[in-house]
C-alpha cells in the first residue's frame, strides 16, 4: 500500500515537472522569434501606400497568389532579382499571381528612380516606418514570402532568386 | 533505503536516477562546461545587428564558429538542450531533497536518547569515566550552553541547532523557485527586452507592447545630452584632470500614446495620448508592467539639407530648397520659372565596384544628389551632381546648387523591459541565501551521556566544525566536572 502511494506521488511529481518543462520548450523552440511570420502562418494583413500613391492592402488580394518581396535599392542581391521578377510578373499576372515588392524604409524619390531604371510595373508599397518589415520579422533582405490564394504563407526565402526559381514559385502559388 | 533495488516501474527508474547526488553533481558540471563554452565566441545578441548569424559565425570564426552556431551555443540560454539541462538540475534538486530531507527529518525527530554501545563507541568524540558527578550540574551547564535536554532512565541526549540541518533543503527550495522564475520568462506575457531607436519628431510603435487591447506608441520630442560645466567651481578641478567632457545627463522627452487593436499592420492608428514623460538614465518611463530605459543615442544625424540655386557668374541666388533627407521631393518649384528636379538621391553615397554611384544603406550619413536645374535662361535644364565635398557638373553650366545649411536631429535608443518574473527570482535568491547562512553559521551538535555498568559514557557529534565542538566540550567539562571526551580520529592517526 505504501509502495503504491509512493509510486502515485512520484508519478504525479514527474508529470508536473515534465508538463512545465515541455510547455517552456514549446514556447521557446516554436514561438522563438516572437511576432515573426513562420511558414504555414496566415500572412499578417498590412496597409501601405505604393509608389503611385495608391493604397495597397494585402487582404485585397485574397483569391490570388501573392509573391511578397521585401527589398532595398542599396541591396545588390535585391537588384539582381528585380528584372526576373518583372519578367515573370508579366507572364503570371493574367494567371492570378501578383507581386508586391515592399521597400524597406526608403524615400519615394530613391525608390522611384530605381523603379524607373528597372522598368518595374508591379506595385511597390513603401514601408517608411518599417512597421510591416518588423511585423514580418525580416532579418536580411531580400526576403520573399509566397502567399497562396487563401492568404497562407507557404514558403519563405532570403536568397537572391534566379529566374527559374521565381518561375517555379509563381507556379506554386498560382490559384 | 535508497540503495535497495526495487526497480519495477519506469517511474521508479527515473526517480532513482535523479535521486543520485553523483548524477546531480554531473549535471552541474555539464552546465558549467556548457556555459564556459558559450563564452568562447560572442552570443547572438552581441554580434552586429544587421548580419545573418547563419553565416556570421562561420565567416568570422571558421569551422569552430560554425559548430558553435549549429549546436546552439550562440544563443545558449535559449537553446533547447541547455533548458533541458537546467530542467534536469531542477528535477535532481527536488528528488534529492525529497529522498533525503524527509528521512532525515523523521530520523532526528524520533531519535532515541539511549543509544547502543557500539553507536557510542563509534562517535569521534568519546570517553568513559567513573560515574559520581552530579548529573544536575551537568544538565545546568548544558542548558546554559543552549542545549535542549532529553532524558531516559538517567541517560541524557543534549542537542542544539538542529535547524541548521535543514539549511541545504531550504537552499534547494530557493534554487528551485529561482529556476521556476527563469522558466516563466519563456511564458507569453511574462518577459520582454527589446531595443527601440527613435528619431526626434518620430512616432513609432513600442515593440513588445502589442496585446489584444492594442499597442503603445511613443513620440520622441527631443533628446538632450548635458555635460558638466567647466566653469562650475565644484567640478572644474576634476574636469581639468580628465581633460574630456563628462556627461551629466542623457534624457529623452517623449509622449506615450495608446492605440486600440488593429488587424492591419501599417495602417495609421488612432492614437490616444497617455502622458508626457522625461526618460533619463535610471529613471525609466514605467507603464502597465513595461519600463522604457534610456540606453543609447546618436547625435546630430543629418535630417534636412538646404541648398541655393545660384547663377555661377553673378553669384545671385534664385531661392533656397530644403531637402528632407528621409523623404525628399522630386520637384522643388522656386517660382518665376525657376525650379529644381531631383533626378537621383543617394542617402549614404559611395561608389560601387564599377565606379557607379550608389548608396550604402538608407541612413543619410553622406547624402548626395543629382539635380536638374531649370531657369528661364536654361529651359532644357542643367544637370549637376552634389555631394559633401564632391561636386561634379558640366563645365558650361550657367547655374549651380550650393549648400546653404544643414539641420540635424538626435536619435534616442531606449530599451523596452518587462519582467514579471523578477520578484520570483529575487524571492528564490533570498531563500537560497537564507539556506546557505542557516547551514553554514550554525552546527548541529549532539552529546550523549549514559550510565553503563557503573561507568559514565560520553559521546559527542557535530555535522561540521569539530574544533568548535571540542572547545565547547572543554568548557562543559571544566564547568561540570564531566570528563573531556577524546578525539578518536586523532588517536588513530597518531
Amino acid at each position: 500500500m505504501k509502495k503504491k502511494q509512493r509510486l502515485v506521488f512520484r508519478s504525479i511529481l514527474l508529470v508536473i515537472v515534465a508538463v512545465a518543462v515541455g510547455y517552456t520548450l514549446y514556447n521557446n523552440v516554436f514561438n522563438d522569434k516572437s511576432g515573426s511570420v513562420q511558414k504555414g502562418d496566415q500572412a499578417p494583413d498590412f496597409e501601405l501606400t505604393d509608389l503611385q500613391g495608391n493604397k495597397v492592402q494585402l487582404s485585397d488580394y485574397k483569391g490570388k497568389g501573392v509573391f511578397l518581396n521585401f527589398w532595398g535599392t542599396w541591396c545588390k542581391p535585391c537588384q539582381r532579382e528585380m528584372p526576373y521578377m518583372q519578367k515573370e510578373y508579366r507572364n503570371y499576372k493574367k494567371q492570378g499571381v501578383e507581386i508586391l515588392a515592399v521597400n524597406v524604409g526608403e524615400s519615394r524619390v530613391s525608390v522611384k528612380n530605381f523603379a524607373d531604371r528597372f522598368h518595374l510595373s508591379f506595385p511597390i508599397p513603401l514601408d517608411g516606418s518599417r512597421e510591416v518589415t518588423k511585423a514580418y520579422g525580416i532579418g536580411p533582405i531580400p526576403t520573399t514570402f509566397l502567399v497562396d490564394k487563401n492568404g497562407k504563407v507557404i514558403e519563405i526565402t532570403s536568397e537572391s532568386l534566379s529566374n527559374e526559381t521565381i518561375k517555379s514559385y509563381m507556379e506554386k502559388i498560382k490559384p | 533505503m535508497r540503495s535497495q533495488t526495487y526497480n519495477k516501474t519506469m517511474v521508479d527508474k527515473i526517480w532513482n536516477f535523479f535521486s543520485s547526488v553523483k548524477v546531480g553533481i554531473w549535471i552541474i558540471i555539464v552546465i558549467l562546461i556548457a556555459a564556459a563554452i558559450g563564452t568562447i565566441f560572442p552570443q547572438e545578441m552581441y554580434i552586429p545587428p544587421n548580419v545573418d548569424p547563419t553565416t556570421y559565425y562561420k565567416e568570422e570564426y571558421g569551422t569552430p564558429g560554425q559548430i558553435f552556431y549549429l549546436l546552439g551555443f550562440h544563443n545558449l540560454y535559449g537553446s533547447w538542450w541547455f533548458l533541458l539541462l537546467l530542467a534536469a538540475l531542477g528535477i535532481s534538486l527536488i528528488i534529492v531533497s525529497i529522498d533525503r530531507g524527509f528521512p532525515l527529518y523523521r530520523a532526528l525527530k524520533y531519535q532515541r536518547v539511549t543509544r547502543h554501545e557500539s553507536f557510542m563507541k563509534r562517535q569521534r568524540l568519546f570517553a568513559v569515566s567513573d560515574s559520581g558527578i552530579s548529573m544536575d550540574r551537568v544538565k545546568r551547564v548544558l542548558a546554559k550552553k543552549h542545549y535542549k535536554i532529553k532524558e531516559d532512565n538517567g541517560n541524557i541526549l543534549a542537542e542544539k541547532n538542529r535547524f541548521s540541518r535543514w539549511g541545504p533543503y531550504v537552499n534547494h527550495a530557493g534554487l528551485i523557485i529561482f529556476l521556476i522564475g527563469a522558466m516563466l520568462r519563456f511564458f507569453p506575457g511574462m518577459y520582454t527586452d527589446q531595443t527601440l531607436w527613435i528619431r526626434e519628431g518620430e512616432t513609432v510603435a513600442v515593440p513588445g507592447t502589442k496585446t489584444e487591447d492594442g499597442q503603445y506608441y511613443l513620440k520622441n520630442h527631443k533628446f538632450i545630452m548635458e555635460l558638466y560645466d567647466k566653469k562650475d567651481k565644484d567640478y572644474s578641478a576634476a574636469l581639468d584632470k580628465t581633460g574630456n567632457p563628462v556627461p551629466k545627463n542623457y534624457q529623452s522627452n517623449v509622449t506615450l500614446y495608446h492605440a486600440g487593436p488593429s488587424d492591419v499592420v501599417g495602417a495609421k492608428p488612432e492614437l490616444k495620448k497617455e502622458r508626457d514623460a522625461k526618460i533619463k538614465v535610471n529613471e525609466p518611463l514605467s507603464f502597465n508592467d513595461y519600463s522604457l530605459y534610456q540606453v543609447d543615442f546618436k547625435l546630430n544625424e543629418f535630417h534636412r539639407m538646404n541648398l541655393k540655386l545660384e547663377n555661377k557668374k553673378s553669384g545671385k541666388s534664385y531661392g533656397e530648397i530644403k531637402v528632407n533627407l528621409f523623404n525628399p521631393k522630386s520637384t522643388y518649384v522656386l517660382g518665376n520659372g525657376y525650379k529644381v528636379e531631383m533626378v537621383e538621391y543617394f542617402p549614404n553615397f559611395k561608389l560601387d565596384e564599377n565606379d557607379q554611384p550608389t548608396t550604402e544603406n538608407s541612413v543619410p550619413d553622406n547624402p548626395a544628389f543629382v539635380f536638374k536645374m531649370f531657369t528661364p535662361e536654361t529651359p532644357k535644364g542643367e544637370t549637376a551632381f552634389i555631394g559633401i565635398r564632391k561636386n561634379v557638373e558640366a563645365g558650361d553650366n550657367k547655374y549651380k546648387m550650393s549648400f546653404s545649411g544643414i539641420e540635424t536631429k538626435n536619435v534616442s535608443a531606449l530599451t523596452v523591459k518587462k519582467d514579471k518574473t523578477l520578484p520570483i527570482i529575487i524571492i528564490g535568491g533570498i531563500i537560497f541565501m537564507l539556506g546557505v547562512v542557516q547551514g553554514l553559521y550554525w552546527n548541529h551538535r549532539r552529546i550523549w551521556i549514559q550510565q553503563r555498568n557503573g561507568q559514565l559514557w560520553i559521546a559527542a557529534h557535530t555535522n561540521k566544525n569539530w574544533f568548535g565542538l571540542k572547545r565547547e566540550m572543554q568548557n562543559i567539562s571544566e564547568d561540570s566536572g564531566l570528563v573531556m571526551p577524546i578525539d578518536q580520529s586523532d588517536e588513530k592517526s597518531a
